[in-house]
């Protein structure tokens, strides 16, 4: 059922091909394993999003494909050529960095303009695109403005017009947004997403938000402790985490451990029937596939149980109810605003609901 | 807060300070400058005879020309081997920065004078340096112009005041954030694009603070030519001591004297406005 997580499913969306190739990546610091042999393959124009928690090497990662470091073993390609080999400079990726890393001493079109000055681009045509890079970032107000007059989220424009300007076919972006407060965090991602539509560059997107990375990405490569967990697109990664440790860290899920016997799945108090060969399992389910069932008469292919309601958070549009299930069992449940429950009740949840993932 | 009478009171001995051994002494030398010196006794007869002389006089022009020539030579050889170092250091030492950087500071513990004396042994006609010479076959009699000459007092300057140099543009660059250099390297630009273009800019505040320490420091110097100078490598500051010395000319000294302090000044001042106008944050 789910792939070893060292080579999780390598599809691309259909009908493209792959710009970088990343073959069996390793990274050491010392004697820390920083990355674990890491395959990953990105599409042309695709949006693609590292994910992880701190230290879970996704920033070592972008620095090795942006050639800040070296690895100590494994390949990148790119459109054919081996990038792996090349120094930073020769790279036709550029990378939008955590903190801008904007030139202090130059003005914001100064900034723009160093990619293009280095490779002595003719005047007329740098001062071309710069100007688009500027309006494409809706900063050409502040082209002579230095870096230290521009607000956060101005100086993100001006890096990300500082990276685009050069037209990569890919674009490194680490942690671009961790910066902003919350409301310019949430605009900025609208923004930076229709960016990246407009103009089909690659985006390899760094951060460890996991709403961030559901909001913006078409796949979602999640690292953990150096190695992928899982690659797949956000529905499908939320939908079908294939182990617990995405289904907990990608969004929010009950763990439900039991066992399998004679085609009946006991977990604590909930039982239902399924077949599959007998041994122990680790189901999730979200707390929104669970429901209150009002008449207390399930469909064929539901699962009863009953629980008492303990907590209630009120969440506006849903609630959170944790229920007890009896002998210490808690689950979560989200349900449409509701009113304030008590006591126990009935409730059900859909079989296919019930994912079956791996340790 | 602080009342006004404590900030009045605390305020007190650093103005007397500067009063008393800043403000009075030039106060002091500027009008000993409009003075004259008649039959070998200085009479307060109010003049600008001793400015005009030093307009006019060729011997003095020169000496001070010489004297500028000095410090912007040692000025500029303290770059040249202050501003790799520091650049080793900050970027390329590695593990071996610290005591690098305690090997350069460590000349600064020992004496001038002491040094300035090591210099003679190593530069005299029965010197180390002749003497290595000689025993290498490369010269056959002692060379002269290693020792009093302009170009040993170059020398003892650029080494007293290159760890000078080196300390503001080493700070300067230690501040460089290091993404910077990665970003200059992202947007297409090698090691020496990225020297013009990031390091040398964002370290201009640092080289010009050193290079005004060198020229100020080694313009007012006049223990080196008085040790290694000889008659050819004279300094302006010597003519100073000895008008105020032997030549017993205090007036002309000190119209001298507020000569240096007006260029010195200005420098301070110009090195200042350059400063801010490469300052960054």
């Amino acid at each position: 059922m789910r792939a070893s997580p060292a080579n999780p499913p390598q599809e691309l969306p259909a009908g493209s091909a792959a710009l970088l190739e990343v073959r069996n990546l390793a990274k050491r610091f010392g004697a820390v394993e920083v990355l674990k042999d890491i395959s990953l393959n990105i599409a042309s124009g695709e949006f693609l999003t590292l994910l992880g928690e701190s230290g879970s090497g996704k920033t070592t990662l972008l620095r090795l494909i942006a050639g800040f470091d070296e690895p100590s073993a494994g390949e990148i390609w790119m459109s054919g050529e081996r990038l792996d080999l090349l120094p930073p400079y020769k790279r036709r990726v550029n990378t939008v960095f955590q903190n801008y890393a904007l030139f202090p001493h130059l003005s914001a079109h100064d900034n723009v303009a160093y990619g293009l000055r280095v490779k002595n681009v003719p005047a007329n045509e740098r001062n071309g695109r710069i100007g688009e890079a500027l309006r494409m970032v809706k900063m050409q107000d502040f082209a002579g403005y230095r870096p230290s007059k521009l607000s956060g989220g101005q100086q993100q424009r001006i890096a990300l017009a500082r990276a685009l300007v050069n037209r990569p076919q890919l674009l490194l972006l680490d942690e671009p947004l961790s910066a902003l407060d919350a409301n310019l965090r949430k605009q900025m991602q609208s923004e930076l997403k229709s960016l990246q539509r407009e103009i089909g560059v690659a985006f390899l997107f760094v951060t460890h938000d996991q709403e961030e990375a559901m909001a913006l990405s078409d796949r979602i490569a999640l690292l953990r402790d150096g190695a992928l967990e899982q690659v797949a697109a956000p529905r499908e990664i939320y939908a079908q985490p294939a182990t617990a440790y995405t289904a907990e860290f990608i969004g929010q899920t009950n763990l439900l451990r039991g066992e399998i016997r004679g085609g009946i799945v006991t977990c604590g108090a909930l039982r239902w029937p399924l077949d599959q060969a007998d041994g122990p399992v680790i189901f999730s389910l979200r707390p929104e596939a669970i429901r209150i069932c009002a008449d207390g008469k399930p469909q064929t292919s539901q699962a009863k149980f009953r629980a008492s309601v303990r907590q209630q958070f009120y969440g506006g549009s849903s609630e959170l109810l944790e229920v007890d299930c009896g002998s210490g069992q808690t689950l979560r449940v989200r349900i449409p605003t509701h009113g304030p429950l008590t006591g126990e009740h009935d409730f059900v949840f859909s079989l296919c609901d019930a994912i079956r993932v791996q340790e | 807060m602080y009342s006004r009478a404590y900030k009045s009171l605390v305020s007190i001995p650093p103005i007397a300070w500067v009063g008393a051994f800043l403000l009075l002494p030039y106060a002091l030398m500027f009008v000993h400058s409009l003075w004259a010196v008649r039959e070998g006794v200085i009479v307060h007869q109010w003049n600008w005879e001793n400015y005009k002389t030093l307009f006019t006089n060729a011997l003095y022009a020169e000496v001070l020309l010489r004297t500028m020539r000095i410090a912007a030579s040692v000025t500029l050889c303290s770059i040249l081997l202050g501003y790799p170092l520091a650049y080793y250091l900050a970027f390329h030492a590695g593990a071996r920065k610290e005591l690098l950087y305690q090997l350069v500071i460590v000349p600064l513990w020992v004496s001038y004078l002491v040094r300035g004396y090591a210099w003679k042994t190593i530069l005299g006609s029965d010197g180390v340096l002749n003497g290595f010479l000689q025993y290498l076959h490369l010269t056959h009699q002692p060379v002269g112009f290693f020792l009093y000459s302009p170009f040993a007092v170059v020398l003892m300057l650029t080494h007293i005041y290159t760890p000078f140099v080196f300390l503001p543009i080493y700070a300067a660059l230690e501040h460089i954030p290091r993404p910077l250099l990665e970003a200059s390297a992202d947007l297409g630009a090698g090691s020496v694009q990225t020297f013009w273009r990031v390091i040398l800019p964002l370290s201009m505040p640092g080289l010009l603070a050193g290079a005004t320490f060198a020229f100020v420091l080694s313009l007012g110097d006049f223990l080196a030519p008085l040790l290694v100078g000889g008659p050819s490598g004279t300094m302006i500051a010597n003519v100073v001591q000895s008008l105020f010395g032997a030549a017993f000319d205090w007036p002309l000294g000190a119209a001298i004297s507020v000569g240096i302090l007006v260029i010195t000044i200005s420098l301070l001042f110009l090195s200042e406005l350059l400063e801010k106008r490469w300052a960054f944050k």
